[in-house]
């Protein structure tokens, strides 16, 4: 069973691949099916890891008021249903408002505490900072001013309520440079994921074909 | 009903959150707890609410014929699959996780290399785009090449042996000025959520309703 | 068309297919390269080293197949790390289609590391939400979490007793391919001040470095060259330091042909 398994993955590894070349049956089968499965895989881990063991067992274990409080979220998922039935498609607001309170509520004091206040006290470091060394004292002073710098003129590339001219057009410019950087390096690292993923399926094909 | 009593349990839900944070104690953190459960539990509903029109709309396909309707019947077939083994492996080992059933198998063998080689075609894609876009035509587009160029050397062995400055440059360019620009970006991306969830609380942002 | 077009112009499938053989043949010969480690690798592992006997480990499995080339060897080294330095490993996670993956692994590193399912480790399973589910934990983790992910209560296992809440907990590592690891330092790290770091895909590593700086996390291991060095200071090189001689080669290809692109276009201009 194994063996058809792993022949199995090497086709369906092939077929994919096979775009490389142009599209075809092969891909398009494969494509579909990975659709498919996906959809049908996300139905078993919902019900596996939400609705059984959050809803259908706790309701089963709790006595009392908390047991019939359970109601109120199955309702409430029931109710996001709404939106297959165009006619009653309303009704789904309900759930999706408590959802989007909710994230909101915790995303305004999380974004506040956990970035805007921690990331601009890491900002605004001292420009004369004393290492051990002398080369050591330069280079962190260079480094916190050209974080400092760098952090304040990629923030006036976005400032677009006034129009880029004088002081504002040689910050932006600056930004420019920091955001162009800062994009390449992020580009570097993706270059390197995607490859990194190639390496893990050329490793499994030559694998099953005994190359490795 | 249709429209007010959507934007009161928006704003009753997002202000406890607010208030929780500031008075974590009864009955603001045993009211948020239990509805960071409901969010739980409503959540996963919101996560299959796109099988509906995938399967009406590959139904349709086929039933109209339309182009590549064949191909449907390999989704549906796929979506079945799955669904058959899920419920079958549940009934005979109690949990479609155990690793003998015929779930698993599925997704070991079909899932996991068509989702794994589906995102390595990108590293031919990447590759190819590299190539065609990365031209030194502006002074910005030099800097952007430069620093791909660095990080990509600079984060693999052979950088190292071509010349050990090379990590270094790559490191300082990843915690200096990279650094700069991403927090310069992110500064200004969450400064804009916390005044879009200010809005969605206090009901002026709708878009959500529509 | 000129040689210098030609350059300009080549065909997508041979870049295709110099890229294929670029990755490939250095596995075939199983080509070997010195691995150096960085510092924000090396802090990671250390903050690991320097937890004591019995801590508890939060391991959050954010990922699936399309980054599992990275994150498993980050992920083997981790359980490996823990195992040897007794300390408890609780593993959950936010991405319902990468679950199994992690629990592969957890199988082959618990066999070799004679770890116990329920004493020295434990897999909640996934529960939709994600930050609602984040912050939730710090209040009680029964109330997400009452049982594993085969149904088996929690309370049943002797390492759960006195895991409550994030005061329970001393270090938090999320193994993600997406934004999960911000989450966690925005939602929880900030919050509750639990400790963390981070062990991301090359394409989510950039962005954590303002984190690194700020001390909200001890560490990041960022991309296959991340998983590498991780392994190199567990002791045990896999797939990812086996791998990187051919990720080494197909970037000097890349950045090849990247010359020659601009070699071709600029020499096309001027005669224009």
């Amino acid at each position: 069973m194994n063996l058809l398994g792993t022949w199995i993955a090497a086709g369906l590894t092939i077929a994919i691949l096979s775009f490389l070349y142009r599209d075809n049956p092969f891909y398009k089968f494969a494509e579909h099916l990975f659709v498919g499965v996906s959809a049908g895989y996300w139905v078993i881990y919902i019900w596996a890891f939400d609705v059984q063991p959050m809803l259908v067992d706790e309701f089963l274990r709790q006595v009392g008021i908390e047991k019939w409080l359970l109601v109120i979220p199955a309702v409430f998922g029931l109710m996001m249903m709404a939106r297959w039935f165009p006619a009653a498609a309303w009704v789904s607001r309900w759930p999706i408002s408590f959802t989007v309170g909710i994230a909101a509520g915790l995303a305004l004091t999380a974004q506040v505490q956990g970035y805007i206040i921690p990331q601009i006290q890491a900002t605004l470091l001292p420009v004369v900072s004393i290492g051990a060394t002398t080369a050591e004292t330069v280079g962190q002073s260079i480094n916190n001013i050209v974080i400092l710098v760098g952090v304040i003129c990629a923030l006036l590339y976005f400032y677009f309520s006034r129009e880029h001219k004088g002081a504002l057009k040689v910050g932006s410019k600056i930004g420019i440079v920091f955001l162009m950087i800062g994009f390449g390096a992020s580009f570097g690292y993706t270059v390197m994921a995607r490859i990194s993923l190639l390496i893990g399926r050329l490793t499994f094909l030559l694998q099953v074909f005994g190359l490795r | 009903m249709k429209r007010d009593i959507p934007l009161i349990i928006t704003f009753l839900t997002g202000f406890l959150c607010v208030i929780a944070f500031f008075i974590p104690h009864p009955p603001f953190g045993d009211l948020q707890q239990r509805f960071l459960v409901w969010y739980a539990i409503v959540a996963g509903f919101t996560m299959i609410l796109g099988l509906d029109s995938l399967v009406k709309y590959n139904v349709k396909k086929i039933t109209q014929h339309k182009p590549g309707w064949q191909y449907s019947y390999v989704l549906l077939f796929g979506l079945a699959l799955v669904l058959v083994t899920g419920f079958q492996s549940w009934f005979k080992y109690n949990t479609p996780f155990e690793l003998r059933s015929s779930f698993m198998y599925s997704y070991i063998h079909i899932i996991v290399p068509l989702q794994a080689t589906m995102f390595a075609l990108l590293a031919f894609f990447i590759s190819s785009s590299a190539y065609r876009a990365f031209r030194a035509r502006t002074f910005e587009a030099t800097l952007l090449l430069i620093a791909a160029a660095i990080v990509m050397l600079g984060r693999v062995p052979i950088g190292e042996m071509i010349s050990d400055k090379i990590p270094l440059r790559s490191d300082w360019l990843l915690n200096v000025p990279q650094l700069a620009a991403k927090r310069g970006i992110q500064v200004g991306v969450y400064l804009g959520g916390v005044v879009m969830s200010l809005r969605i609380i206090l009901g002026i942002e709708r878009t959500y309703l529509t | 068309m000129g040689i210098f077009d030609r350059l300009a112009n080549l065909d997508r499938r041979l870049i295709f297919l110099v890229i294929g053989l670029a990755v490939a043949v250095p596995i075939i010969l199983k080509i070997k390269m010195p691995i150096r480690i960085s510092s924000e690798v090396r802090s990671a592992y250390e903050t690991i080293e320097n937890l004591p006997e019995g801590s508890v480990v939060l391991a959050s499995m954010d990922y699936d197949a399309t980054s599992a080339p990275e994150l498993t060897p980050m992920f083997r080294s981790f359980l490996r790390q823990c195992f040897r330095n007794k300390l408890k490993v609780v593993y959950t996670g936010h991405l319902a289609i990468g679950m199994p993956l992690a629990q592969f692994d957890l199988d082959a590193v618990t066999e070799e590391c004679g770890a116990v399912y329920g004493v020295d480790y434990i897999n909640l399973g996934y529960r939709p939400g994600f930050t609602a589910v984040m912050i939730g934990i710090g209040r009680e983790i029964r109330d997400f979490f009452a049982v594993d992910y085969k149904g088996v209560p929690v309370d049943s296992f002797p390492m759960m007793k006195d895991i409550h809440n994030y005061s329970d907990i001393a270090l938090i590592v999320d193994f993600a391919h997406g934004q999960t690891a911000e989450y966690w330092i925005q939602y929880v790290v900030s919050r509750f001040g639990v400790k963390m770091f981070a062990c991301v895909t090359g394409v989510m590593a950039p962005t954590l470095y303002t984190y690194l700086q700020s001390g909200q996390i001890t560490g990041i291991i960022g991309g296959l060259q991340g998983a590498a060095e991780y392994e190199v200071l567990v002791g045990q090189p896999e797939s990812a330091a086996f791998g990187m001689p051919a990720q080494s080669i197909a970037h000097l290809f890349i950045l090849a042909f990247i010359v020659f692109g601009n070699i071709g276009f600029f020499i096309t201009r001027r005669k224009k």
